[in-house]
């Protein structure tokens, strides 16, 4: 069965320029390879925090201000990412993330507890400006692959990647 | 449901430059592998502004129209999801696609867990792999990964598990001998080893005797052996207790090569126990004599 859920509180609605627009989440049954069952309040956990990183992502992006991801993404993830906001400064180029929908299923948690990898069906529109002037806006059906890992307080993206459809 | 990320799109979109309805198709590989070279038709004349974006990475270039555009293999090789955009004056042209990982394990991450267990367990050790490309790319196609447990007292243990979008993992038993175990993972022609702890399980039946020595019981155990016949670690600590006239008497030692010893008062019909852990031993009557 596929459960509905009313994502994100005032949180994250604060942060964003088109974050006035919650996204809608599906959230698939887990059918996870691994011997380590996956209790609700860190599956809820998880998928709090990687939303939230979407959130943080979109306004690092839209400002261009990599301090903004450190909240919620570290190691690869946190650099690839940092490194696309110093060429779109470079560049004056800034790009508006909106992600409209998530369906997202975790498939994997890691033995030893220190990862969990989950699969995002997700819709977003995005937005390229070259100096303040808009030059696209696109329509994005993508499938991201998410790899979280715990910190002191909460769930991190260490790995964020699309792979084709 | 209305969608104001929608309206909030196609407001801004027709601000920008040129209008949207002139937007067109631009010719793009559907997906290109990461650090690999590739060219974008141009048709047309006149100047105009590449755009590639995504948040994997970011391009932007004068172009001539009417010439490919090309792209360098170490300009794009992150992969993601991209969106292209060839602007003009007069029209604008627009295209989505994939840069893919290459198929080529060039790192792994190998987490194993734990660094220390006691011998005999099955499945206790675990070790979990991502595979990445030269360019930090989470593979997600299938690769197969060989894991081996190898002790010097027995055949290792191998396993072969392919990756499911990147990540594979298995479980191993720790061999029934103490000692340091090697445990690897192997993708491609990269390998990771870490090195597993395998101590003494709990002691495999604990048994005690007594001998008189002055006014003194002197009470001694049998080598302590866990089920595999590997000694108990010294220090493990071994408690003997004499009961005697409604009194106790307990006395806490440390394993001292193999055994553990210690001495308590001589009173005659005192009963006298031994254990560690969880594990009890025999128990002893004094009559003067055992």
């Amino acid at each position: 069965m596929i459960r509905r859920i009313l994502v994100l509180g005032t949180v994250l609605a604060a942060s964003g320029a088109f974050a006035a627009d919650q996204p809608s989440l599906q959230l698939e049954p887990t059918n996870l390879r691994g011997p380590r069952p996956l209790a609700k309040q860190t599956e809820t956990a998880v998928v709090h925090d990687y939303l939230q990183a979407w959130q943080g992502m979109a306004a690092a992006m839209d400002q261009n201000r990599p301090d903004l991801l450190d909240q919620d993404f570290v190691g690869e993830a946190r650099e690839k990412l940092a490194a696309t906001i110093a060429e779109q400064t470079k560049l004056g180029v800034h790009v508006h993330y909106q992600d409209r929908t998530h369906d997202i299923k975790i498939i994997f948690y890691s033995p030893d507890g220190l990862s969990i990898q989950l699969v995002d069906l997700i819709e977003y529109d995005e937005q390229v400006l070259d100096h303040g002037k808009v030059v696209a806006v696109q329509p994005v059906h993508a499938r991201y692959v998410a790899v979280l890992t715990p910190t002191e307080v909460q769930w991190k993206v260490r790995i964020l990647q699309s792979e084709p459809l | 449901m209305i969608r104001i990320a929608c309206i909030f799109a196609c407001i801004l979109s027709a601000t920008a430059l040129p209008a949207p309805g002139q937007d067109a198709s631009l010719d793009v590989p559907k997906s290109v592998v990461a650090g690999t070279a590739f060219s974008i038709p141009a048709a047309g004349s006149g100047k105009a502004t590449l755009y590639i974006a995504g948040p994997d990475g970011v391009l932007k270039r004068d172009v001539q129209l009417g010439q490919p555009i090309a792209i360098a293999a170490s300009e794009l090789d992150d992969a993601g999801h991209y969106i292209a955009v060839l602007a003009s004056n007069s029209s604008s042209q627009t295209a989505q696609f994939d840069v893919i990982a290459a198929n080529q394990p060039a790192s792994i991450s190998f987490l194993a867990r734990p660094s220390r267990l006691p011998v005999d367990l099955q499945n206790g050790i675990t070790g979990a792999v991502y595979v990445f490309d030269s360019y930090g790319n989470l593979i997600t196609s299938p690769v197969p990964v060989n894991f081996e447990l190898s002790v010097a007292s027995a055949p290792a243990q191998t396993r072969t598990v392919v990756t499911n979008l990147g990540a594979a993992w298995t479980g191993m038993n720790s061999a029934t001998k103490e000692g340091n175990a090697k445990f690897m993972a192997q993708a491609g022609n990269v390998s990771a080893t870490r090195v597993i702890e395998q101590v003494p399980g709990e002691p495999c039946g604990l048994k005690m005797s007594a001998q008189k020595v002055g006014d003194k019981l002197n009470l001694v155990t049998d080598p302590l052996r866990d089920c595999g016949g590997n000694a108990v670690s010294d220090g493990t600590i071994v408690t003997f207790t004499e009961t005697w006239g409604g009194g106790q008497t307990t006395v806490d030692v440390p394993l001292k090569r193999d055994i553990a010893q210690a001495e308590v008062p001589a009173h005659m019909g005192a009963r006298l126990s031994v254990a560690t852990g969880v594990v009890m031993g025999n128990e002893i009557r004094w009559e003067g004599k055992e």
